[in-house]
C-alpha cells in the first residue's frame, strides 16, 4: 500500500534538509556565545579589539541565521508534509517541546534583531552586551527543545498504547525520556565547539593570507581556549552516551561497533573495512567496549545477533563513529598543543602548517557534526519512533516527493553558494585595517 | 470556552499577526522592485530597509509559530494537511527560502543587485498566493479520500474560479495593507514624496481587494452552502469590516490622520478574518475534520496553554521594546541615526 520510492525519496529529502540545515543551526547555537564571550572580554578589559572582534562576527552570523531561519522554515514544514503519519501521532505527545522551542527561537530574533541595530545607541557598551545573553540564551535553548523532540524518537515514552490508540498521555514524561540528557549536553557542546574552531579557522586563515594584526593572534588565542574546553566536555558526555545506548539502545552500539555476538569482556574495533561479513584491517583494543559501554572491562554486551534481521541499522555507521570520534580527540590535541605551546612559547604553533592544521579545523568539525547526526539517525532505523513506528509507517503517501527534492536541492545549492559568496566579499572588501582606521577618523563624528 | 475553540483562536491571532506583518513584508519587497523597474527606487529604497531591517526575521516567526502551534493543538492537520499540501507548500518554501535569505544577502553582502530585487518582489507576490491554497482547499471539494488517505484533485483546484479569486483576494489585501502602512511610516519619516506615492498605490489597490471580497462571498454560494449561510448569520461583523475599510480610504484620500487610518485598516483585517474564521467554524478542512475531532488529548493541550501563557510573559515586553526602539523611535525612523552593525 505504502509505496516504497516515495518512502526512500522522503527520507533522502529529509536527510538533505537536515544536512543543509545543521551546518548552519550549528553555527546559529554556537556562534551567539562566542559573541558574548568577545563582547565580555572586550568590556572587561576595555579593549576596543574584542569589541570589533564581537561586531564583525556579528555581521558575518547575520548571514548563516539568515539560510539557518529558512532551512529550519523548510525542516518545520517538511516533518508534516513528509511523515503525515508520524507528525499526527507524535503530535499527541511531543508538540509540547516543539511549541516551546518556537518561543526560545522568537526570544531570539526579537533580541538579534535589537543587537544588530543598535550598535553605538546607547551610552554605555554595558546595555548592548546585556542584549547578547537573551540571544544565547534564546539560540541554545531552541537546541535544548528540538533536540528533546529527537530523543523522544530514539526513547519514546509517555504514553500507553491500548487498541492502537495512544492514553495516558504525560507530556512531560516523553520529555525527560532517558536518551535526553546525553543527547541535549551532546549537541549544545558540540555546537560550542564547533563554531570556536571556525572562528578559529577564520583567525588563523586571516594570518595566514598576510595580515599579522594583534587582532586576528587574540581572536585565534580566546577561540582556542574556548575550543579546547568544549571539545573535552564533547569527548566526555560522548562517553556518557555510549554508555545510555548500552543500557536503551543497545542494538545501535552493537551496530556501530560491528560487535555481533554478544560476550563478556568485548573489545572495540577501531578503523576497519567490512567485506562479505568479514572485518579486515582493524584496530582492536581489548575490553574496550566493555569500558565505553558500563565503565567495566568484564561487563557483558549484547551483540547485534540478538536481534531480529528486520530491526538492524545498517552496519556502515561504524564508519561514521570512528570519523566523528577522530575527529573529536584530533580537535582536543590540535587545541591542546596550540594553548600549552603558547605558554611554553613553542615556535612552531606560529609556523605555517600548524596554522593550516588550525584553518581544516572548522570543516573538519563539522564533518564531525555531520557524521555524528548520521550516525545518531541512522543507527535508529528501520524506526521512526523505535519499538513504536517503523519508517515506511510514517510517510506521505502523496506522490511527488522526488520532483520536491529536485526543487529543494536547487534551493540548497543557490543558499550555500550565496552565502558564501557574501560572506568572502563582505570581509575580503572591508578587512580589520580598514575598519580600524575608518572607526579612528570617525571617533567623535557621527559613528555609522 | 472550551479548550478546542481557545486553541483555535490563539492560532487564529497568530496567524492574522502573520498575514498583517508578512503583508506588509511581502508588499514592500514588490513596491521596491516596481520602483526600480520605474526608475523611483531613491524615492522608496531607503524607508522600506529602514523599516524592514530590524524585523525580517521576526515576521518568519509567526508563520511557525501557526504552524507548530496547529500541529500541536490538532496533530489530524498533520495528517490531512500534509498530506495534500506537499507540493504546493514546497513551492512555499522554496519561495520563502528566496526571500528570506536575500535580505540578508541584500543589506550586508552585494547590494543593489538588480536580478536578485525582482526576485524577491515577484517572490513577494507569489507566497501569498501559494499559500491561500489553504483557504481554498479548507472549503472543501477539492479532496477526495482513497483507501483511507487525502488525495488533492490539482485539476479541480486549478480551474476552480474560487481559487482564483482567492489568490486575487490575498495579492490586492497583501499590497493594500503594505501601500497603507507605508504610507503612513514615510509619512512619519517626514518622507513626503515616498508617502505620496504609497498613497496613490494604497488607493489603487483598495479596488479590486473589495471586489474580490465580495465576489468570494458570492462564489460561496455555489460552492459550500453551509459556509455560505454561516457568513450570512454574521452579516454584521463583515458589515463593520466594510465600513472600516471605507473610512480608511476615505482618510487615505483625504491626506488626513495616517496613524488612524493603519489602525483602523488592522481592525477592518482582524473583524473580516475572525468572521470568517468564526462563519468557517466547526470545520478545519470540509467536511472531513472539524476542530473537535482533530483536536488532541486533553494533558496536552492543557500543558500547551500553560506554555503559551508563559511565552506571551517573555514575547509580549520583547515585541514592545523592539517596537519603542525602532517602530516608535522618532530619530531611527527619521533616519537620523542608523546604527546597524
Amino acid at each position: 500500500m505504502i509505496n516504497e520510492s516515495t518512502v526512500f525519496w522522503s527520507r533522502v529529502l529529509t536527510e538533505t534538509t537536515l544536512s543543509f540545515h545543521i551546518i548552519y543551526a550549528t553555527i546559529g547555537v554556537g556562534v551567539p556565545l562566542m559573541i558574548m564571550i568577545a563582547q565580555w572580554v572586550g568590556y572587561r578589559n576595555n579593549d576596543e579589539h574584542y569589541i570589533l572582534l564581537a561586531r564583525r562576527w556579528a555581521r558575518g552570523f547575520v548571514i548563516t541565521v539568515a539560510v539557518g531561519v529558512v532551512t529550519g522554515t523548510a525542516i518545520g514544514l517538511q516533518l508534516s508534509l513528509l511523515w503525515p503519519n508520524f507528525m499526527e501521532l507524535a503530535g499527541q505527545v511531543i508538540s509540547l517541546p516543539l511549541f516551546m522551542e518556537t518561543f526560545a527561537f522568537f526570544f531570539e530574533a526579537i533580541f538579534l534583531g535589537i543587537y544588530l541595530y543598535t550598535w553605538d545607541r546607547f551610552d554605555s557598551q554595558k546595555k548592548h552586551m546585556l542584549l547578547l545573553i537573551p540571544v544565547a540564551i534564546g539560540a541554545s535553548m531552541s537546541a535544548v527543545f528540538i533536540t528533546i523532540v529527537n530523543s523522544f524518537m530514539n526513547a519514546p515514552q509517555g504514553f500507553d498504547i491500548v487498541n492502537g490508540k495512544l492514553v495516558n498521555i504525560q507530556p512531560l514524561i516523553a520529555m525527560f525520556n532517558p536518551a535526553m540528557p546525553t543527547k541535549v549536553t551532546h549537541v549544545l557542546v558540540t555546537a560550542f565547539m564547533t563554531a570556536a574552531f571556525i572562528l578559529a579557522s577564520i583567525a588563523a586563515f586571516r594570518l595566514l593570507k598576510g595580515s599579522n594584526h594583534i587582532y586576528h593572534k587574540k581572536a585565534l588565542y580566546l577561540v582556542m581556549k574556548c575550543g579546547l574546553i568544549f571539545s573535552i566536555a564533547s569527548a566526555i558526555i560522548g562517553d556518557f552516551s555510549g554508555k545510555y545506548l548500552a543500557e536503551y539502545q543497545p542494538e545501535k552500539l552493537a551496530a556501530a561497533e560491528w560487535h555481533f555476538e554478544t560476550e563478556k569482556g568485548a573489545d572495540l574495533i577501531l578503523f576497519g573495512v567490512m567485506n562479505d561479513g568479514e572485518v579486515k584491517y582493524e584496530i582492536t583494543i581489548p575490553y574496550g567496549l566493555s569500558i565505553l559501554a558500563f565503565s567495566n572491562p568484564m561487563a557483558e554486551v549484547m551483540g547485534l545477533n540478538e536481534f531480529p534481521e528486520d530491526e538492524r541499522p545498517p552496519l556502515y555507521i561504524h564508519y561514521l563513529f570512528n570519523l566523528m570520534v577522530f575527529i573529536g580527540m584530533f580537535m582536543v590535541l590540535v587545541s591542546l598543543v596550540y594553548l600549552v605551546g603558547k605558554w611554553r612559547g613553542w615556535s612552531f604553533i606560529a609556523s605555517k602548517w600548524y596554522r593550516w592544521v588550525v584553518v581544516a579545523g572548522g570543516p573538519l568539525s563539522v564533518i564531525a557534526i555531520e557524521a555524528g547526526w548520521w550516525l545518531a539517525e541512522v543507527g535508529r532505523q528501520p524506526w521512526i519512533l523505535r519499538g513504536i513506528m517503523r519508517t515506511e509507517q510514517g510517510a506521505t503517501t502523496s506522490g511527488n516527493v522526488d520532483l520536491m527534492l529536485l526543487l529543494f536541492c536547487i534551493l540548497y545549492i543557490v543558499l550555500g553558494i550565496g552565502s558564501i559568496v557574501v560572506l568572502s566579499r563582505m570581509f575580503r572588501s572591508n578587512p580589520i585595517e580598514k575598519e580600524i582606521e575608518d572607526r579612528e577618523s570617525e571617533k567623535g563624528g557621527e559613528v555609522r | 470556552m472550551n479548550l478546542e475553540v481557545l486553541g483555535i483562536s490563539v492560532l487564529w491571532i497568530f496567524l492574522f499577526g502573520y498575514v498583517i506583518v508578512a503583508s506588509i513584508d511581502f508588499g514592500a519587497g514588490f513596491f521596491n522592485a516596481y520602483s526600480l523597474l520605474t526608475d523611483r527606487s531613491h524615492i522608496l529604497t531607503e524607508i522600506i530597509k529602514r523599516y524592514l531591517s530590524p524585523v525580517w526575521e521576526v515576521t518568519n516567526v509567526f508563520l511557525v509559530f501557526f504552524f507548530v502551534g496547529i500541529v500541536g493543538f490538532f496533530p489530524q492537520t498533520a495528517f490531512y494537511y500534509g498530506t495534500i499540501l506537499l507540493v504546493p507548500v514546497s513551492i512555499s518554501l522554496v519561495l520563502l527560502g528566496i526571500r528570506g535569505s536575500y535580505y540578508a544577502f541584500e543589506s550586508y553582502g552585494s547590494a543593489g543587485h538588480k536580478g536578485y530585487a525582482f526576485a524577491y518582489g515577484l517572490a513577494g507576490l507569489l507566497i501569498p498566493a501559494s499559500l491561500s491554497v489553504v483557504f481554498t482547499i479548507s472549503e472543501g471539494g477539492f479532496v477526495e479520500v482513497v483507501d483511507g488517505h487525502p488525495v488533492l484533485d490539482y485539476w479541480k483546484l486549478y480551474t476552480s474560479p474560487l481559487s482564483w479569486s482567492i489568490v486575487l483576494l490575498s495579492i490586492s489585501a497583501v499590497l493594500y495593507i503594505s501601500a497603507v502602512f507605508l504610507t503612513w511610516y514615510a509619512w512619519k519619516a517626514k518622507d513626503i514624496d515616498a508617502s505620496n506615492l504609497m498613497r496613490k498605490y494604497a488607493l489603487i489597490w483598495s479596488i479590486p481587494l473589495i471586489i474580490t471580497a465580495f465576489g468570494i462571498i458570492v462564489e460561496l454560494r455555489g460552492h459550500n452552502v453551509e459556509h455560505y449561510e454561516n457568513i450570512i448569520a454574521i452579516w454584521p461583523l463583515f458589515a463593520l469590516s466594510g465600513l472600516l475599510f471605507l473610512v480608511t480610504v476615505w482618510l487615505i484620500w483625504k491626506k488626513r490622520s495616517y496613524g488612524l487610518a493603519v489602525i483602523l485598516l488592522i481592525l477592518q483585517f482582524f473583524f473580516a478574518f475572525f468572521a470568517y474564521g468564526g462563519s468557517h467554524y466547526p470545520y478545519l478542512l470540509y467536511p472531513y475534520l472539524t476542530i473537535h475531532e482533530g483536536f488532541t488529548n486533553k494533558e496536552m493541550a492543557i500543558a500547551l496553554v500553560i506554555v503559551f501563557i508563559l511565552g506571551l510573559c517573555l514575547l509580549l515586553p520583547s515585541l514592545y521594546l523592539l517596537f519603542r526602539l525602532f517602530l516608535f523611535n522618532k530619530d531611527y525612523v527619521t533616519g537620523k541615526s542608523n546604527d546597524h552593525a
